[in-house]
């Protein structure tokens, strides 16, 4: 069982980072960047990539119950969905 | 597929099986119907001779007398019809009023979802269609269902505080309230007034899907997006991943000409910059030699050697100073004359 009523995940939302990747491919297909910038920004894109592809690819659909303890807490369970 | 028929109720028989037998007529014309114990149970009694009723039924034959018949799964007296649809239209009018129907508050459904709130029945078939859409084009999502009961008594207030739960679960993206189909009086909770404004308070982008294709409720105007099926809820829910796979596929091959074009424009600058600083050294140089020339030649015109050209003499002493008085030539002694072409020896008499 999981808690839910706790903070934010740590990992950004997967639109964020193909924003993101769509904003490095753009600076870098603009060629106003300096070339150690232009350097820096191909290497997080990079990173980016592999991160997002893994994440696409590897994933497997979670399903579970959101259940209201007495306490008033949220909990989750899986389910056999 | 089930008809809405409407008539006047006759010869209402309740068989000890549990099943009903009715007749169904109108001025003109009239039919058989039955009931099967299964549909009359939930019916509650069963309608009075006289009563003018719709009921929900499909054709069917009676094969042992060859007669034509009606199989009714519902029955619902038009008085009970005639109230409830009188709520549904307060309900519309409030709501309407209040602007909850307005197209200038519908969200939009985030394109990469990944965590979908499912309000509905824990035992209805909504689950699995919703899994199973999401399994094949979204695998990474999550769903949390929050379970609710979706018609009869209660079923307006679980479908409200599962709402409300909705709103505590962070990192949402998206919101589907959703059930089966059914008969009018089953969606009825999807009319109601508090479970529409419950929805209307999610904090992320909602989608109705409430019974099938033909029915609308009133969630369904609520809701940034109606489906006509929970099936439909879940493709407008998540993006497929091989669109986004084939994006992402997009991006690499994207990055990687990216920075190849900046490293083949930082070569071009490289060279371009090579030549001119070439061509600058160049100039430097030319310059320089031209001030060079130009400065022997000045200093060539003032040489005093240039005079001897035109048939001029310097004396000089041997020890090489030149004698320019009477006074510094010394009888008997030898000097040397300095001509354009070099020296002659020459003696004082």
């Amino acid at each position: 069982m999981a808690k839910t009523g706790a903070g934010p995940s740590l990992t950004p939302p997967l639109g964020d980072e193909l924003a993101r990747l769509e904003e490095i491919v753009r600076k870098l297909e603009a060629d106003d960047v300096e070339l150690d910038a232009a350097l820096a920004l191909f290497e997080e894109g990079v990173a980016r990539l592999r991160a997002a592809r893994e994440r696409l690819v590897a994933a497997e659909l979670k399903v579970q119950a959101v259940l209201e303890e007495a306490d008033g807490d949220l909990r989750l369970t899986d389910l056999d969905a | 597929m089930p008809l809405w028929v409407r008539g006047e109720v006759v010869q209402v028989k309740v068989w000890s099986s549990g099943h009903w037998y009715f007749t169904l007529r109108d001025k003109k014309s009239q039919v058989k119907c039955c009931m099967w114990k299964m549909y009359a149970e939930r019916g509650g009694r069963p309608p009075a001779d006289g009563t003018e009723v719709f009921v929900l039924a499909k054709p069917a034959l009676y094969e042992e007398k060859g007669e034509f018949q009606l199989s009714v799964t519902r029955v619902i007296p038009t008085s009970a019809m005639g109230r409830q649809q009188q709520e549904l239209e307060r309900v519309k009018t409030v709501l309407q009023k209040d602007g909850l129907f307005d197209l200038s508050r519908k969200r939009q459904i985030p394109i990469y979802a990944c965590t979908v709130a499912l309000v509905t029945s824990p035992d209805g078939a909504v689950i699995h269609d919703v899994v199973t859409v999401t399994r094949k084009r979204w695998p990474c999502a999550r769903i949390l269902v929050v379970g609710a009961r979706v018609q009869g008594d209660g079923a307006v207030g679980e479908l409200v505080r599962a709402l409300s739960l909705v709103n505590r679960i962070h990192d949402l993206d998206v919101c589907i309230v959703g059930r089966g189909g059914g008969g009018r009086e089953d969606l009825a909770a999807f009319n109601s007034e508090t479970v529409c404004r419950a929805l209307a308070a999610v904090r992320v982008p909602t989608i109705s899907a409430v019974g099938h294709e033909i029915d609308i409720s009133l969630t369904d105007l609520v809701a940034d997006v109606r489906a006509a099926t929970p099936s439909a809820a879940a493709e407008l829910a998540v993006s497929d991943r091989r669109d986004v796979l084939r994006l992402v596929d997009d991006l690499s091959v994207r990055l990687a000409a990216g920075l190849s074009g900046r490293t083949r424009l930082g070569r071009a600058r490289l060279a371009r910059t090579a030549d001119r600083l070439h061509a600058g050294v160049e100039a430097v140089l030319d310059s320089r030699r031209n001030l060079t020339d130009r400065l022997a030649a000045q200093l060539d015109a003032l040489s005093p050697l240039r005079v001897l050209g035109r048939g001029y003499a310097v004396p000089m002493s041997e020890a090489g100073r030149v004698l320019k008085h009477r006074a510094d030539f010394v009888p008997r002694e030898s000097f040397r004359l300095r001509v354009a072409d070099g020296d002659v020896r020459a003696r004082v008499e």
